[in-house]
C-alpha cells in the first residue's frame, strides 16, 4: 500500500514536472523496466540476468549513458506467470519508463506485445519499448511483430539453424526433446525445418514433449532415447528441466551428444558436472572464452572483471549490445521519446565489443549477429562455476549467414 | 525387454525416492492430523545441510548429521510453533506450515544463492554397478534403493514390534486415551514430527546428489508427495509404501509407453481421425500427459476410495 501511495506521488510530482518541462522525461536517469521471474523454479536465470545487467548497465553509465542522463534498471519480479508480467507494465508505463525489457518465456512475451500495442495506441502520452532480451519464439518477429518489440536475442529458428550447421557428418540420428509450451513446440518445428534444409541425411527418430518444470526424474526418458539409437539430443530445454535431463544422460553412461541452446546459463554447468566433459554443446550468443579465442584483450578484460566479481559465469555478455543500443538510438533520437527512440532503432548497425557487425533489422525488429556453439570440456582458459570445465567455442556463425527470411508486416505510427 | 527393464529398475528408484519422503509426512498427518506443507522444504533443508556438511567432513558423517540436524528443527518447530498454533485448529496449522515452507525457501535462497550447489554423489559411489544392455546403473542408485529399503524396515519394525511404537500406534487414534494412561502424548507428537522431518531430511541427503540442490527443488517435491500420502491412505505405512512404488512406476512408464486413447480405441475398431471429434484429446500421447497421471489417480481415489488405498482412517 505504501508503495502505491508513494507511486501515485511520485506520479503527481512527475506530472508536475512534466507540466513544466514539456513532454521531455524530467527525471535524471532513463528507467528500464525488467520482468522475469525473481522467485519460483526459474529465479536462477532472472536473477542471474538481473546481476549481469546491473554490470553491463554500470559500465554504459560510465561511458556516459545518454543525453547526460544514466540508464537505470528497475526489476519487477513477474513469477514466470504472463498476468505478473502485465502488471510490471502497467507499473512501469504509470512511471512513464521509456523502456521495459524481458528475456525468459515466449508466452509472457506474446502477451506483453500484445498489452504494449494496446497501450501504445491507447495512451500516446506514456508510449513504452518492449525490449526483447531473451523469448525466442519465431512467431513473436514474424506473425505477432510489433512496431514497439525489439528482439535482441537470435529466434529459435536462427538457433535451430546454428544448431544444425553445429552438427557433425558422422551424427545421422537425433532425438528432439523439448518443453511443451509455445517456444518448446517452435524448437521442435525450427529444428526440424533446419535439419531438413541443410542436413538432409540426418533422421529424427524420436521427437518428444515434455511438461514445463513438471518432470522431477529424467531416467526414463534416457531410456527412452538410448532406445531409439539416437547420437545426439537436441533440446531447447532451459532451467531445471535442461540440467536434470542432461545430468540423468551423464549418470546412465549413455553414449550420446547434447546439443542444447541453454546449458550455458547459471546453473548449467554445476548440474553437468565433470562427468559431461566434451559430451554437451550450447548454442550461445556469448561464452567467456570468445575474447581470448579471438584475441580481444579488452573484451576479455572487461567480461574477466565481472567474474572476479560473481560467483557465475558472464554468459549473457551480449546484454551489453542490447543496452549500446539502446545508448545509441536514444543519443540519435535526441530525447527519451519512445517514438523517436523506435525509429532511430530500425536499422541502426553497431559493432559488438567482441569486434563483429551486427544490425537492427528493420523489417521484423529482429537482432542479426554472430552466433556461437561452445564445447563444455577441460582444458579452457576460463572455466564455468568453478567445475574445471568451460565453454570453448567449436563453431562460429557469422552474422551474415544467419539472415532468415520474415512473414512481419509491420504496422508503423506515424513519425513525429 | 530392455527398456522395460531399465524402466523398472528407474521406477523402483525413484519410487523409493518418494516413499522416503512420503513416509515422514504420513506418520505426521496421521498422528497429529497436519498437512505439512514445510515437509518437502525439510527435504531441500536435508540436502543444503549434507553438501555443507559434506565439503567439511565428508559425505558419510552427512548422511547422519544432516537428519539429526532436520530432526532438530522438526521438534523445535512442533514445540514452539505448531503446539500452540494447534489450539487453533487445523486451518491454522496448515498456514502456518504454508508460510513455513515460503519462509525456509527464501532462507535457503539467501543462504546458498539461487543457482544449484555442487553437491555430488561420494567417489566411493561414483560408478556403474552393473550394465543393463548399454545402460549403466549407477552403484549410487543402488544404495539409495538400499537406505530406502533399510529405512523402510526400520520404520515398519519400529511401529510394530516396538513399545514406543504401540505408543505411537495407540496415540494416532485414541490420544486421550493413551494421555489417561500416565503417557507424555506432546511428546510422543514431538518425537513424531522431528523423526519425519529427520526422515525428509535423509531423503534429501540421497536425493540431494541424485537431482540437482537447488531452491526449487521443495516446490518441485511437493506435490508428488501429497499425492502418495492421500493415495496411500493414512495411518498406513504399508499403502504408502505402495503408492510411492505406483507412483513412481507409472511415471517412468508413461513417459516409455508411446500410446495415446487413439490406439485404445482402435482396439475396439474405431478409427480416430482429424474429423472425429476430440481429436486433439484423443490423440494426446502418453508420455506428455504422465506426469499429470498421479494428479488423475488422486482425483479418481477420492471419489471413490476417499480412505485410499490401505487407510484407516478418513482424510
Amino acid at each position: 500500500m505504501a508503495t502505491r501511495i508513494l507511486t501515485r506521488i511520485a506520479g503527481v510530482v512527475l506530472s508536475a514536472c512534466m507540466a513544466w518541462a514539456g513532454p521531455v522525461m524530467a527525471q535524471g536517469t532513463i528507467k528500464i523496466a525488467y520482468t522475469d521471474p525473481l522467485s519460483g523454479p526459474f529465479a536462477q536465470v532472472g536473477d542471474a540476468n538481473l546481476k549481469q545487467m546491473q554490470y553491463i548497465l554500470d559500465y554504459i553509465n560510465s561511458k556516459g549513458g545518454a543525453l547526460g542522463k544514466k540508464f537505470e534498471l528497475v526489476p519487477f519480479d513477474n513469477k514466470s506467470q504472463p498476468s505478473d508480467a502485465l502488471i510490471a507494465l502497467k507499473s512501469a508505463t504509470d512511471q512513464n519508463m521509456p523502456f521495459i525489457m524481458q528475456c525468459s518465456g515466449s508466452n509472457i512475451a506474446a502477451a506483453l506485445i500484445e498489452a504494449v500495442d494496446k497501450h501504445n495506441s491507447r495512451n500516446p502520452e506514456s508510449r513504452i519499448i518492449y525490449v526483447n532480451c531473451g523469448a525466442v519464439a519465431t512467431e513473436l518477429t514474424n506473425e505477432k511483430c510489433s512496431f514497439w518489440h525489439f528482439r535482441f536475442d537470435a529466434h529459435s529458428a536462427m538457433k535451430a539453424e546454428v544448431m544444425a550447421r553445429a552438427l557433425p557428418k558422422e551424427v545421422t540420428k537425433v532425438y528432439l526433446l523439448n518443453q511443451d509450451y509455445l517456444f518448446g513446440q517452435s524448437v521442435q518445428r525450427d529444428v526440424k525445418a533446419s535439419l531438413g534444409k541443410l542436413r538432409p541425411d540426418v533422421q529424427v527418430v524420436g521427437d518428444e514433449l515434455i511438461p514445463l518444470g513438471k518432470i522431477k526424474d529424467f531416467a526414463p526418458y534416457i531410456t527412452k532415447i538410448k532406445a531409439s539409437g539416437a547420437q545426439a539430443l537436441l533440446t531447447g530445454n532451459w532451467g531445471p528441466d535442461m540440467n536434470l535431463l542432461i545430468k540423468a544422460g551423464i549418470d546412465a553412461g549413455v553414449d550420446l551428444r547434447y546439443y542444447t541452446m541453454y546449458a550455458h546459463l547459471a546453473g548449467g554447468a554445476v548440474a553437468i558436472g565433470p562427468g559431461g566433459d566434451g559430451k554437451v554443446r550450447s548454442v550461445q550468443s556469448f561464452n567467456e572464452n570468445i575474447a581470448p579465442e579471438i584475441g580481444n584483450k579488452e573484451a576479455e578484460a572487461w567480461t574477466k572483471e565481472f567474474r572476479d566479481k560473481y560467483p557465475f559465469d558472464f554468459y549473457a555478455a551480449g546484454f551489453r549490445t542490447i543496452f549500446e543500443y539502446l545508448q545509441e538510438a536514444t543519443k540519435q533520437a535526441g530525447s527519451v521519446d519512445p517514438v523517436k527512440i523506435a525509429f532511430a532503432l530500425e536499422g541502426l548497425k553497431h559493432k559488438d565489443f567482441l569486434g563483429y557487425e551486427t544490425v537492427m533489422r528493420k523489417d521484423d525488429h529482429q537482432l542479426i549477429s554472430e552466433y556461437f556453439v561452445g564445447t563444455f570440456k577441460k582444458g579452457v582458459k576460463y572455466d564455468s562455476e568453478k567445475t574445471g570445465l568451460g565453454w570453448g567455442t567449436e563453431t562460429t556463425v557469422l552474422a551474415k549467414d544467419l539472415e532468415q527470411p520474415t512473414t512481419c508486416k509491420m504496422k508503423r505510427p506515424a513519425a513525429q | 525387454m530392455e527398456v522395460f527393464l531399465v524402466s523398472l529398475l528407474n521406477g523402483l528408484v525413484y519410487g523409493m525416492l518418494l516413499f522416503m519422503l512420503a513416509s515422514g509426512l504420513t506418520l505426521i498427518l496421521s498422528m497429529m492430523g497436519v498437512l505439512n506443507f514445510a515437509h518437502a522444504s525439510a527435504y531441500m533443508l536435508g540436502a543444503y545441510f549434507a553438501y555443507t556438511i559434506s565439503q567439511q567432513i565428508g559425505f558419510w558423517p552427512a548422511l547422519v548429521l544432516a537428519p539429526l540436524l532436520c530432526g532438530a528443527i522438526g521438534a523445535a518447530i512442533e514445540m514452539y510453533g505448531l503446539r500452540r498454533v494447534h489450539r487453533n485448529g487445523h486451518i491454522a496449522e496448515l498456514l502456518f506450515t504454508f508460510g513455513l515452507a515460503l519462509i525456509i525457501e527464501k532462507v535457503v535462497q539467501m543462504t546458498w544463492g539461487l543457482i544449484p550447489v555442487p553437491y555430488r554423489i561420494p567417489a566411493g559411489l561414483d560408478f556403474p554397478l552393473f550394465t543393463v544392455y548399454g545402460t549403466h546403473f549407477p552403484a549410487y542408485r543402488a544404495f539409495m534403493l538400499l537406505i530406502s529399503a533399510l529405512m523402510f524396515g526400520a520404520i515398519w519394525l519400529g511401529l510394530t514390534r516396538t513399545r514406543i511404537g504401540l505408543v505411537i500406534q495407540a496415540a494416532l487414534h485414541h490420544p486421550e486415551m493413551v494421555g489417561a494412561l500416565g503417557h507424555n502424548v506432546p511428546r510422543v507428537f514431538t518425537t513424531v514430527f522431528a523423526a519425519g522431518t529427520a526422515l525428509a531430511g535423509l531423503a534429501g541427503v540421497i536425493g540431494g546428489n541424485y537431482q540437482v540442490t537447488e531452491p526449487a527443488m521443495a516446490f518441485t517435491m511437493g506435490p508428488i508427495v501429497f499425492v502418495v500420502v492421500v493415495f496411500g491412505g493414512l495411518g498406513s505405512l504399508t499403502g504408502c509404501f505402495i503408492a510411492s512404488l505406483l507412483m513412481g512406476l507409472i511415471q517412468t512408464f508413461a513417459v516409455v509407453l508411446d500410446y495415446s486413447l487413439a490406439d485404445l480405441l482402435r482396439w475396439f475398431g474405431l478409427t480416430v481421425t482429424s474429423a472425429t471429434p476430440f481429436h486433439e484429446v484423443l490423440t494426446v500421447p502418453l508420455p506428455r500427459i504422465g506426469a499429470l497421471l498421479p494428479y488423475v489417480l488422486l482425483v479418481l481415489i477420492l471419489v471413490f476410495k476417499p480412505r485410499g488405498l490401505m487407510g484407516t482412517r478418513d482424510t
